[in-house]
């Protein structure tokens, strides 16, 4: 015996399940209570860089897509920095780079407006190519997945990406670049996020 | 001075793998390959802050912020509260709680909700507030009740409030649900049973706290909730290098 670590353990983890609306998102519920729902605007008016918007869905391991999902967005600035005391920087006055996205009850389509984030440090002085962090729940997810969305326009320094670099097998990388278009002007990126199957989408543990 | 690193590693055994056939929704739901393990860098140790501003003091009473004046939501009174500690048992303060539950019949105000039971037309059943500079959080609601779902016929979930806590860093966020002591249903539920560990279930079970009821008033339960916590830098092997 030795002596024991006194340590704490983590709360473990339950599935959102289907009316994660109610409380993160209560007027996709259908009702109205709060002053203001958070997580609609992630980048405020005054966040300098590209303004994007970015779209997909969530598809089962049947091919579905799946209708109840929450998403959370979790990004930096066009500067690289992270709106937080440890985030390499100064923000914009209004940005908060989070955002909580819901997908449609009909057709399970999500889409969410921002800015396009800059290149952030990663570990061992790497550079991380540009990217948003995502967070998915939903009903029949026990833990909240991460993965992370790249752009398909930043090729050369998604091939440096420390992160795109550790993922072994190079073909499973795609599942985590998004392609661009453009759409009345506006870039939109196309995110389809598959939980299972064929294409199955790059989660980490972070 | 040290300064703070990467959070410990998520302890997987204690939380349910992603795929669970007996809570049938996670079979087509469950990715199938493993999880690809990242040390965490400044996105992940980072996380969006939040402030008083975002909120309003009242929204953390479910017995009346959604009730006309006058009236209140139907059922047994009580507080849900606790802290929110790290793994190192230190107070997460100022982060943001939220909550939401069906009402005391079992009924969740959503309009995917189609269980007979009624809406209570004075009970929103959705909550918010921030930790205050000990961690500590507290809500006013009412006991839901169990309900029937569609996994077997005859499954019900035991009384439970959702939960979910940020911490400070994007890789703490978590989301989870709260049972209540004596709950008979609590052993015989297909989502709790994805828990492999019995002492995470035990750790997932409000304890009845007779001490924080209000004599007459208010029946109260405890809930601490514990983030994953972060190691310090003692010497080497900063998240930037050395």
């Amino acid at each position: 015996m030795a002596q024991s670590l006194d340590y704490l353990k983590e709360t473990p983890s339950q599935t959102a399940g289907p009316y994660v609306h109610i409380g993160l998102a209560p007027g996709a519920a259908g009702f109205d209570i709060y002053k203001s729902e958070l997580g609609w605007d992630i980048a405020g008016p005054n966040a300098a860089g590209e303004r994007i918007r970015v779209e997909g869905l969530v598809i089962d391991g049947t091919g579905s897509p799946v209708k109840d999902v929450m998403l959370e967005v979790w990004q930096a600035n066009a500067a690289g920095h992270y709106a937080h005391p440890e985030g390499g920087g100064e923000v914009e006055e209004g940005f908060r780079g989070w955002g909580r996205v819901i997908t449609d009850f009909e057709t399970g389509q999500w889409g969410f407006d921002t800015v396009k984030p800059g290149p952030t440090p990663g570990r061992n002085r790497t550079i991380q190519a540009p990217h948003l962090n995502l967070w998915i729940v939903a009903r029949g997810i026990n833990v909240g997945l991460n993965t992370r969305m790249y752009f398909a326009d930043e090729a050369a320094v998604n091939a440096t990406d420390p992160v795109l670099n550790i993922i072994e097998w190079e073909n499973r990388r795609a599942t985590l670049i998004a392609e661009r278009t453009l759409r009345d002007g506006v870039p939109v990126y196309r995110f389809d996020i598959r939980l299972q199957g064929d294409d199955e989408t790059v989660f980490f543990d972070i | 001075m040290t300064t703070e690193a990467e959070f410990y590693q998520r302890d997987r055994d204690r939380h349910p793998p992603a795929y669970t056939p007996g809570y049938k929704t996670s079979v087509a739901r469950s990715p199938r390959y493993s999880l690809i393990s990242l040390e965490n860098s400044v996105g992940d140790i980072t996380g969006p802050v939040f402030g008083h501003d975002d909120i309003d003091p009242s929204d953390n009473d479910l017995i009346y912020n959604y009730a006309d004046a006058g009236q209140s939501a139907i059922g047994e009174r009580i507080i849900l509260h606790g802290r929110v500690l790290d793994e190192n048992a230190r107070p997460v303060p100022n982060t943001l709680v939220e909550i939401w539950q069906a009402n005391a019949g079992g009924r969740y105000r959503h309009k995917k909700d189609t269980y007979i039971a009624p809406i209570d037309p004075h009970f929103g059943g959705c909550g918010r507030t921030m930790t205050d500079a000990a961690g500590y959080y507290y809500f006013r609601t009412v006991k839901p009740g169990a309900y029937p779902w569609r996994n077997h016929v005859n499954n019900w979930r035991p009384a439970h409030i959702h939960l979910s806590i940020f911490g400070t860093g994007f890789a703490q966020r978590l989301i989870t649900q709260c049972y209540f002591e004596g709950d008979p249903l609590i052993p015989l539920c297909p989502i709790i049973q994805t828990v492999p560990d019995q002492g995470a279930v035990a750790q997932l079970t409000a304890a009845l706290d007779l001490n924080a009821s209000i004599p007459l008033d208010t029946i109260a339960y405890k809930f601490d909730i514990v983030l994953r916590g972060r190691r310090s830098t003692l010497f080497e092997n900063r998240l930037e290098g050395n």
